[in-house]
C-alpha cells in the first residue's frame, strides 16, 4: 500500500516536473524541423516565466498572466529569428548570447517590477482541475487527471503540433525547408516565412514551460529559475528522434528521473540522488552516440539559408 | 573585413552594450556615468578591487583559450565549464591523495592531473565529432551538467569533510597552495601562468606547422584535406588542449583560492569563456584583455550596486548584449557563414585578389 502512494507521488512529480521540459522540447522540435538551433530556450523559458509573473501580479488574473507570458515568448523567439535567418550569426553563439542576455534581463526587469523583496512576490495562478471520474481513480488519479489547466493544453498542443507537423500540407513544407531550403525554395515554398513561423511558434512554447512554472508550480517569479530546463529540453529533443511525440515522452522520462532523485533524497540517503540527476542526461548522450544523430536530425538544421548561394 | 575594421566593429560594438546598460541604469533611476565610473575606478585602479579582478581574470582567461583552441579548427566547445569542474575534481583527489610532496614537485603534478582531467573530458566529444560526426555543441553542453553532478556527489560523499556542515572537501595541505601575487590579497600566480599559455599558444597557431593545421581545418577543411592534413587528428588535438586548458582553470580556482573542492565552485566560468573568446575575436593575444575587462565587468557590479544603488543585474545584460552585438558584427553580410571565420577567409582571399590585380595594373 505505501509503495502505492510513493508511486502514485512519482507519477504526479513526472507530470508536474516534465510539463515544462515537454513544453519547451516540442518548441526546439519545430525550430529544428524548420532548420534553425534554438539554443535559447533556457532563456525564453525565463521570459516567459517573467511574461506570466508580471501580468498576473498587475491584474491578478492567471489568463492574463498566460498572454503575457506567450506575448514575451514571441518576442524573444523572433529577436532569434532575425539574428539567425536574418543576420545569419551562428546559431548556436546566437542562442547562448539570447540565454546570456535574457537571463540578466529577466533579473533586472523582475526587481524593478516586484521590488526588492526576497521571496518575490506571490502572484495567482490556475488552480487544478479534477476531471471527473477519472479523478477519483486510485493511483493514477489524483497524479495525472486532476492537473493544472496548462498539463491539459499541453497534451491538446502535442496532438495538435504532430498532426500539424507530420500530417499537414504547412508542416511538409517545414519540413522540407528543414531538410533542404534550397529544394523548398524552388517549389514555392517560402522558406524565410515558414522558418520565422517556427522559430516564432517555438519562442512561444518555451515560455509556456516558464507560465507553468510561475502559475501551476510556484507562483512567484524567481531569478534563474528556469534552472537549465531548457537544455534538458534540447537533450529530450535527441532522445525523442525529432518528434512532438517522442519529445514529450522523453521530456516525461526526464521528469521521472527529477521526481525519483526528489524522493529519494528524503526517503533513502545512503544511495546518491545525483545518479539520477545525470540519468537524463546520460541518457540523451546514450541516445546520441548509440541511435546515431543524423539518421534523423533535420540535414539542414542550423546551417542559414542563403539565396544567393548556389 | 580586414583586421581594422574587425576591431572598429568590435569597438562600436561594446560601446552599444554598455550605452543599453547606460539607459537600463537611467530607467533605475540612477546617473549611468557615475555608475560606471564607480565600476570601471573599483575593479581597475583599486588595490582591492583590481586584485579581486584579477582573480576572476585568470579562470576566465584560461576558459576563454578554452574556447579559442578548438574554435579555430571549426569546433564549438561549450564545455568548458564541465572540463573545469572536472579538472578541479581530478586536481582535488590527487592533492588530497598524495598530500606530502613538496611544492615544487606537488603544484605542477596537480596542474597535470587537472589538466588530464579537463582533456579528458574534452576527448569524448572530440572524438565523436572527428568519427562519428556527431555535434558537439549538444554532446559538451550535456557533460557540463554530468561533470557538475559528479563533483557534486564527490564532496558529498567520497569527498566530504569530516564535520562539514554543507558539501565540501578536505583542505589542500599549505605546500600546494598557489604563491599570493599581490601581498594581502587572494590575487595568486594564476593569472601568470594564464598569460604565460596565451603567448605558448599565440606563437604556437602563428609560427607552427601544427599550429596553422588548425586554422586551414577551421577555415576550408576540403582544402586542409587535399594539402594533407589530418583532419581528425586535429580536431583531436585542438579540443584535447582546450580541455587540458579549461582544466587547470579548475585547478586554480581549488589551488589558487578555495583550498578545498565545493560543489558549484566555478560561477560559469566556462561560459564567461564563450564570451572572452569572441570578444577577442579568437585571437589568443587579445584573449588577457578580454578577460580583464569582463572581470572587471562583474567584479565592479557588486560594488557598483553598494555605491550607486544601481542593480547589479545591468551588467549581466551588458554582457549578454555584447555577445549579441560582437557575433553580429563579426558577420558580414551576404555571406553563408556556418563557421564565423568564413567570412575572415573570405576576406582575406578577396584581399588578396585586389592586391594582385592592382599589382598586374
Amino acid at each position: 500500500m505505501i509503495d502505492l502512494v510513493l508511486l502514485g507521488d512519482v507519477l504526479a512529480g513526472t507530470a508536474r516536473l516534465g510539463t515544462p521540459i515537454a513544453f519547451a522540447a516540442v518548441g526546439g522540435v519545430i525550430a529544428e524541423r524548420g532548420g534553425l538551433y534554438n539554443i535559447g530556450l533556457e532563456g525564453q523559458i525565463l521570459v516567459g516565466a517573467l511574461g506570466a509573473a508580471a501580468g498576473s501580479f498587475a491584474t491578478g488574473s492567471a489568463l492574463i498572466g498566460l498572454g503575457c507570458g506567450i506575448i514575451c515568448g514571441l518576442i524573444s523567439g523572433l529577436l532569434l529569428g532575425y539574428m539567425s535567418i536574418r543576420l545569419r550569426i551562428n546559431q548556436l553563439v546566437g542562442g547562448i548570447a539570447l540565454n546570456l542576455l535574457l537571463a540578466g534581463l529577466t533579473a533586472f526587469l523582475s526587481r524593478q517590477i516586484f521590488g526588492a523583496q526576497a521571496g518575490g512576490a506571490r502572484v495567482n495562478g490556475f488552480s487544478q482541475i479534477d476531471i471527473p471520474f477519472l479523478s477519483d481513480l486510485p493511483v493514477v488519479g489524483p497524479s495525472l487527471f486532476s492537473q493544472d489547466p496548462l498539463f491539459y493544453l499541453l497534451i491538446g498542443l502535442a496532438i495538435a503540433a504532430w498532426f500539424w507537423l507530420m500530417k499537414s500540407h504547412k508542416g511538409l513544407d517545414l519540413r522540407a525547408v528543414g531538410e533542404n531550403p534550397k529544394a523548398a525554395d524552388l517549389a514555392g515554398v517560402p522558406v524565410f516565412r515558414m522558418q520565422y513561423l517556427a522559430i516564432a511558434v517555438s519562442g512561444v512554447l518555451a515560455a509556456l514551460a516558464g507560465v507553468h512554472l510561475v502559475l501551476s508550480q510556484v507562483y512567484v517569479f524567481a531569478e534563474g529559475m528556469s534552472a537549465g530546463k531548457g537544455f534538458i529540453a534540447l537533450a529530450a529533443i535527441i532522445l525523442g528522434r525529432w518528434s512532438p511525440i517522442g519529445a514529450i515522452c522523453a521530456a516525461l522520462f526526464f521528469g521521472f528521473c527529477d521526481a525519483v532523485q526528489f524522493k529519494l533524497q528524503f526517503t533513502s540517503p545512503e544511495i546518491p540522488y545525483q545518479l539520477f540527476l545525470i540519468l537524463p542526461y546520460l541518457a540523451s548522450l546514450i541516445a546520441l552516440v548509440v541511435l546515431g544523430a543524423k539518421a534523423s536530425a533535420p540535414a539542414s538544421v542550423g546551417l542559414p539559408y542563403d539565396r544567393e548561394h548556389r | 573585413m580586414n583586421r581594422f575594421t574587425m576591431q572598429r566593429r568590435i569597438a562600436i560594438a561594446l560601446l552599444l552594450a554598455l550605452s543599453v546598460g547606460g539607459v537600463l541604469i537611467l530607467l533605475d533611476g540612477h546617473n549611468p556615468f557615475e555608475a560606471y565610473e564607480v565600476l570601471f575606478l573599483e575593479s581597475f585602479l583599486n588595490y582591492w578591487g583590481f586584485s579581486n579582478t584579477l582573480v576572476k581574470a585568470s579562470p576566465m582567461l584560461l576558459a576563454g583559450l578554452a574556447v579559442i583552441i578548438p574554435m579555430r579548427a571549426g569546433v564549438f566547445n561549450i564545455g568548458g565549464e564541465g572540463q573545469i569542474y572536472i579538472g578541479g575534481l581530478f586536481g582535488a583527489v590527487f592533492a588530497l591523495a598524495i598530500p606530502d610532496l613538496p611544492g615544487l614537485l606537488g603544484v605542477p603534478l596537480i596542474f597535470i592531473a587537472a589538466a588530464a582531467g579537463g582533456a579528458f573530458w574534452a576527448a569524448i566529444p572530440a572524438y565523436l565529432k572527428a568519427y562519428r560526426g556527431t555535434n558537439e555543441v549538444i554532446v559538451t553542453l550535456l557533460m557540463n551538467f554530468i561533470a557538475i553532478h559528479i563533483v557534486s556527489y564527490a564532496v558529498a560523499g567520497p569527498l566530504l569533510a569530516e564535520g562539514a556542515p554543507y558539501p565540501y572537501s578536505e583542505e589542500v595541505s599549505e605546500a600546494y597552495r598557489l604563491p599570493i601575487l599581490i601581498p594581502r590579497s587572494d590575487t595568486h600566480v594564476g593569472i601568470v601562468f594564464g598569460l604565460a599559455m596565451t603567448v605558448i599558444l599565440y606563437f604556437w597557431l602563428r609560427f607552427t606547422p601544427s599550429g596553422f593545421h588548425l586554422d586551414l581545418v577551421g577555415r576550408n577543411a576540403r582544402a586542409a584535406a587535399y594539402a594533407g592534413v589530418d583532419q581528425k587528428k586535429t580536431i583531436i588535438r585542438a579540443m584535447l588542449i582546450g580541455g587540458s586548458l579549461a582544466g587547470t582553470a579548475g585547478a586554480i580556482e581549488v589551488i589558487g583560492l578555495k583550498y578545498r573542492l565545493f560543489h558549484l565552485f566555478s560561477d560559469g566560468y566556462g561560459y564567461d569563456g564563450i564570451v572572452v573568446a569572441f570578444l577577442a575575436a579568437l585571437n589568443p593575444i587579445v584573449a588577457p584583455l578580454t578577460a580583464l575587462f569582463l572581470a572587471g565587468l562583474s567584479a565592479g557590479a557588486g560594488t557598483m550596486q553598494r555605491a550607486v544603488g544601481v542593480d547589479s543585474s545591468v551588467i549581466e545584460v551588458v554582457e549578454g548584449l555584447v555577445v549579441v552585438l560582437v557575433a553580429a558584427a563579426l558577420v558580414t553580410p551576404q555571406t553563408k557563414s556556418t563557421s564565423i571565420l568564413k567570412p575572415l577567409a573570405k576576406n582575406l582571399r578577396l584581399r588578396r585578389q585586389t592586391q594582385r590585380q592592382k599589382k598586374e595594373a
